[in-house]
């Protein structure tokens, strides 16, 4: 796939945005989170998936030994992260 | 004949429309839209010999396929997220007809109105922030083994040290909070994911923020400026985006939530 200026082209003409394709590990913070989730009558989901084998996702997710200060810590395999609305 | 399946990559509600000619998703093939009740899902067909579970669990431990696959499924989110309001799906959500799409989009339909009328007008901005030293999180104090003299003038610097490590830490974490609320003021919705391992955000760095923050178009001017003005020496600030809204549409339907099924 080529790389794509994508929208958001002010910041970019700025020079904030890095113009290179978008990284994959941030990519995966939106995609393996975020988004519409989906399953019941479904042939499969990722979230049907035991992922307690995937290596990658516990690349991702794993909960880091030294957590900071401030943070809770969460031993939970899968972290839901909800948006704060105003 | 080869069992197919139907792969989801995002929802609009603009029907009528058509996806772009050339656009294809995973594995390069062309994209569709099912209609329903005005809402619009994006499709594919897949080959269920490569998206059934098991070929699924094992592709799953393949970086190189995850990452032809997340760029194929973002790909057809964002050239549709260009031009409409959308929710994106989340990877690898496939169904076994379009039957069963439509279906969705009937049921759902008034859950996928709510979070698409969230989103117009509106992006995904991503920052990151980085201790810009390297300020590891502090290890755990040792006990002292007790002693006079040297051992215990060594004993002393070292908890000074380590004091010191741990207010840095403290103080770069204290940053990264304020970063987050600032900028979480400009935009209508906000949320911190854990932050990147360093195997795979490639910065040896300890990231302290991994924010993702829902814009109003006509603010990220505003947004950008906060973020500038929060720039300091000791936290590296890094912007990602815009985004289609992924993070806030993380919308769970007929399902227990997106827990591993064995959770506690």
């Amino acid at each position: 796939m080529p790389p794509r200026i994508s929208r958001g082209a002010a910041p970019a003409a700025e020079g904030r945005l890095p113009p290179q394709r978008v990284a994959l590990v941030d990519l995966l913070d939106r995609l393996l989170a975020g988004g519409v989730v989906v399953s019941g009558d479904i042939v499969l989901s990722i979230a049907d998936i035991d992922l307690v084998r995937i290596s990658l996702r516990l690349l991702i997710m794993s909960v880091r030994e030294n957590e900071t200060a401030g943070w809770e810590p969460t031993t939970e395999r899968e972290t839901r992260y909800e948006p704060v609305w105003k | 004949m080869t069992e197919v399946g139907t792969y989801v990559y995002a929802i609009t509600r603009e029907a009528g429309g058509s996806p772009p000619a050339d656009l294809t998703g995973v594995g390069g093939a062309p994209v569709r839209t099912v209609e329903h009740a005005g809402l619009v899902a994006y499709v594919s067909t897949v080959p269920l010999e490569e998206f059934g579970e098991e070929p699924l669990r094992r592709s799953l431990e393949d970086l190189d396929w995850i990452g032809a696959t997340a760029r194929a499924h973002h790909h057809v989110v964002e050239s549709v997220a260009e031009t409409v309001p959308t929710a994106p799906v989340r990877l690898v959500t496939v169904y076994s007809s379009e039957e069963q799409v439509s279906d969705l989009l009937a049921r759902r339909h008034d859950d996928f109105v709510a979070v698409l009328s969230r989103v117009v007008g509106r992006r995904e901005w991503g920052v990151k922030a980085y201790a810009a030293r390297e300020t590891a999180p502090p290890p755990a104090e040792e006990e002292p083994t007790g002693g006079d003299g040297p051992g215990t003038a060594y004993l002393k610097r070292r908890q000074a040290s380590l004091h010191s490590r741990e207010d840095a830490w403290r103080h770069t974490a204290a940053q990264a909070e304020r970063v987050h609320t600032t900028l979480a003021d400009v935009a209508v919705a906000s949320l911190r994911q854990r932050p990147q391992d360093p195997e795979l955000s490639g910065r040896t760095e300890s990231m302290v923020l991994n924010g993702a923050y829902l814009v109003d178009d006509d603010r990220v001017g505003e947004f950008t400026a906060a973020l500038d003005a929060l720039r300091e020496r000791e936290i590296d600030l890094e912007l990602t985006g815009p985004w289609a809204p992924y993070s806030f549409t993380a919308l769970d339907l007929d399902t227990a939530g997106p827990e591993a099924p064995d959770a506690p």
